[in-house]
């Protein structure tokens, strides 16, 4: 299980800080010599969660490594916000070719660190839920079914949010985005059956596959400290509130992943080979309601002309993760 | 090593010589005796060290030997028709990026109609992609020209197709010098990048380049191109003292000493239009032969210092550029620009229909009168197509063209024998 209980809680938020842990329990970030493989100066939003849990997650990916990684990035906005010409964020050798093969880069980078015997070089690729789940999924699939030895990090934030918030296959029902507009019967996305790839990477059969948002970064440190210790094909599906997309406020985007995932609408949990071996208990339930309305996205549904039934069925979809993941302890809330 | 081998193996053995890091591997006729020859070797030790990474997609195929060529290491692939088409968007990456990935197009139609044959519509498809583009006429200069591409990509930075023709190259069992390990490696320096992904020497490669500075990277690309010129004869001079034989430069002529016809044709075809060269010579004819092998860069000068003493020229391809007429034509045309001569187009073989000699004879002597019309479709079947004209004029619903012809030329059959 990834989740450290720390018992000696200061404030009742579960936060605590890193002065009371041992240091190798500490965050990557409280250390001076951290890499800082995202470098201050790129153009994210405020309170962009992409850059916050890039930042996290290659600092830890490098530490990990030992300093010997190289990143490889699909387009998208963590692509376009870190290197606008002649700047460049990244600090660690990095590589942007196309919307959907950085899979494929990724593999063909392993390749050549393995033909030259440098082992100690890994290789992360990342992307967004865009070029994971629609555009790159048949170049992941491919690099998953290989076992190529490839850690791949998904920033979800659930639509196409570089080309201005368009649709995705990760976008979740009922929510308005360009291409799925509040109008109509049955205003915004469409229920469709979704496509869960944390799930299809699992059925992959892959060594690792991991969930984890921005609400709990420690928790996300661990999963790619754990992945990186792992050779072959590994996944990480990180869950990234965008402001600008979601109509939140900047200052929200923790709070919003927390709800997401204590409404149990985005299930935190890890697999081995398939299996899944922990989830992140959901500490205090909250209702769907709660997780939707301070989103803009979401707006259609309550007010004037609210769909209630709508609502209804978005419970519906996290009582089902609750149930399926074992989200709850018994008897708590 | 002389030795009676298929075309494919040839160079797939030829590869083995240059010591490939990466090979990308996804099937497609007609090149995939290539890379199963080659995974074989992988697969055996023979070849080693070596990657052999079988793909799901051409896409993919070209996606990770631009991240194995972007991290030091010698990368090829092949593929062909659909195949490339496919992995178009990586191609143009590759390129852009400035990756010295070797490729070979086993030249085939794109469809629909599906169709398997030879023509060269794949290849000169991504004619404005920043690829060069080397033409095979024979297996031996496949293999040739295989080892020279490596060198070329590579001191250039730039990536490079070689293109040989589907079938008429790839499946013929012929008599193919195979060099030595020794003279590969005398030839052929390691791979040394220009820039490379390596935790010693970060560097972002890929970056987002706005109008600042987009149209200095793109010339750079055409400057290497025009280096290429300069380079190709170069390295096909030094070829020769290495391993003894002419293969590549950028054109080769035949017979054209003092011709007044100029027929002008990349790959294999050229051994079909020689032949017919060489029966016309014999019956008194002034007429000879432009073979291009570089199609990119293309030598606009050669080109034009080969044809520039005859009266009139003939360029035979294997493609058409759809609402215009020839796309190596129209090259050639504009290499001699203000000469006033007089230039033809034959479209043939296209999905590959049969050229025969007696049609290129046909053709060759209606040049030389210049009763040609400006395009000529060589030895396509009017009556098939002017019966679908006629359908269509006829009928709204006239149904899927490809089908009404082969019913048409069925139903042409059948009466032969009813
Ligand atoms: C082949 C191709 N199609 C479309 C695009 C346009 N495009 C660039 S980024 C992007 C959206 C990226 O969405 P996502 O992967 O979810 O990343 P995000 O920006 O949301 O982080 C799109 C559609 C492209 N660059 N290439
Ligand atoms: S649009 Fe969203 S994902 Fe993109 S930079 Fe802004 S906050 Fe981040
Ligand atoms: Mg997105």
């Amino acid at each position: 299980m990834s989740f450290q209980p720390v018992k000696f809680y200061q404030t009742g938020t579960f936060t605590v800080g890193n002065r009371l842990l041992a240091p190798d329990e500490r965050s990557e970030q409280a250390n001076p010599q951290r890499s800082n493989s995202i470098n201050s100066g790129h153009r994210a939003c405020q309170g962009c969660g992409e850059a916050l849990g890039a930042r996290y997650a290659i600092d830890a990916a490098m530490a990990e490594s030992n300093g010997q990684l190289i990143a490889v990035n699909a387009t998208g906005c963590l692509e376009v916000f870190s290197t606008p010409y002649p700047e460049s964020s990244w600090q660690l050798p990095w590589i942007h070719s196309l919307f959907g093969n950085a899979p494929a880069v990724a593999t063909g980078v392993a390749a050549a660190m393995k033909v030259k015997g440098r082992k100690e070089v890994r290789v992360v690729a990342q992307g967004g839920d865009g070029s994971t789940t629609d555009i790159g999924f048949g170049c992941l699939s491919g690099m998953f079914e290989r076992n190529d030895d490839v850690l791949y990090i998904c920033y979800d934030n659930q639509a196409y949010m570089n080309t201005g918030v368009q649709r995705s296959s990760a976008t979740p029902p009922a929510a308005r985005t360009a291409t799925t507009m509040p109008v109509g019967p049955e205003p915004g996305n469409v229920f469709g059956q979704g496509k869960n790839l944390p799930e299809i990477a699992m059925a992959h059969g892959i060594s690792y596959v991991a969930t984890a948002t921005v609400a709990d970064l420690r928790d996300l440190e661990y999963k790619v400290r754990r992945a990186m210790g792992i050779r072959g094909a590994r996944y990480i599906h990180l869950f990234v509130p965008c402001p600008l997309g979601w109509g939140t406020a900047s200052h929200d985007t923790i709070r919003m992943a927390r709800l997401a995932k204590e409404s149990g609408m985005f299930p935190v949990f890890e697999a081995e080979h398939g299996e899944v071996t922990g989830v992140l208990k959901i500490r205090h339930k909250v209702a769907i309601e709660e997780y939707l309305k301070p989103q803009k996205r979401f707006a259609h549904l309550f007010g004037k002309h609210a769909h209630p039934e709508m609502v209804e069925r978005l419970q519906a979809i996290a009582d089902r993760n609750i149930r399926k993941y074992g989200l709850l302890d018994e008897g708590s809330n | 090593m002389l030795k009676q081998t298929e075309g494919s193996k040839a160079v797939a053995e030829a590869i083995a010589l240059c010591r490939p890091e990466v090979i990308c591997a996804y099937p497609i006729s007609p090149q995939t005796h290539i890379v199963e020859a080659l995974g074989e070797m992988v697969k055996s030790g023979e070849l080693t060290p070596c990657e052999f990474i079988n793909v799901e997609s051409e896409f993919a195929a070209m996606s990770v030997a631009i991240g194995s060529s972007a991290a030091g290491a010698r990368s090829y692939t092949a593929t062909a028709s659909q195949g490339l088409l496919f992995m178009v968007e990586a191609v143009y990456n590759a390129s852009g990026l400035g990756l010295p990935i070797v490729m070979t197009v086993a030249n085939r139609a794109i469809g629909a109609p599906i169709n398997i044959w030879n023509d060269h519509s794949d290849s000169l498809s991504q004619r404005d992609s920043g690829w060069m583009q080397l033409f095979a006429e024979t297996n031996q200069e496949a293999v040739d020209l295989h080892i020279q591409a490596f060198r070329l990509a590579e001191e250039l930075s730039m990536p490079i197709m070689v293109c040989m023709d589907g079938f008429i190259l790839t499946h013929a069992f012929e008599r193919v010098d195979i060099p030595s390990q020794e003279q590969v490696d005398a030839y052929l320096p390691p791979f040394d990048p220009r820039q490379v992904l390596d935790p010693k020497e970060p560097m972002s490669i890929g970056a987002m380049v706005g109008p600042e500075a987009f149209m200095e990277v793109k010339y750079l690309a055409h400057a290497k191109q025009m280096q290429a010129l300069e380079l190709i004869p170069q390295l096909s001079a030094e070829f020769k003292q290495t391993f003894g034989r002419d293969s590549g430069g950028l054109v080769r002529t035949y017979r054209a000493e003092d011709a007044e016809t100029m027929i002008v044709a990349m790959g294999s075809v050229l051994g079909t239009i020689k032949d017919v060269v060489d029966d016309m010579r014999e019956q008194g004819h002034k007429i000879g032969v432009l073979g291009i092998v570089s199609y990119r860069p293309f030598p606009l000068k050669e080109v034009r210092a080969a044809l520039v003493n005859c009266k009139r020229f003939l360029v035979l391809e294997k493609s058409l550029a759809v609402g215009m007429g020839g796309i190596v034509a129209t090259d050639v045309r504009m290499a001699v620009t203000g000469t006033g001569l007089k230039g033809y187009t034959a479209i043939a073989g296209l999905g590959g229909r049969t050229i025969s000699k007696a049609s290129l004879q046909n053709l060759f002597l209606q040049a030389e009168q210049e009763h040609l019309e400006p395009v000529t479709f060589v030895d396509l079947d009017w009556d098939a197509v002017n019966k679908q004209l006629e359908r269509e004029r006829l009928n709204r619903r006239s149904g899927p063209i490809a089908e009404n012809i082969l019913h048409d030329k069925g139903m042409l059959s059948a009466a032969k024998f009813g």
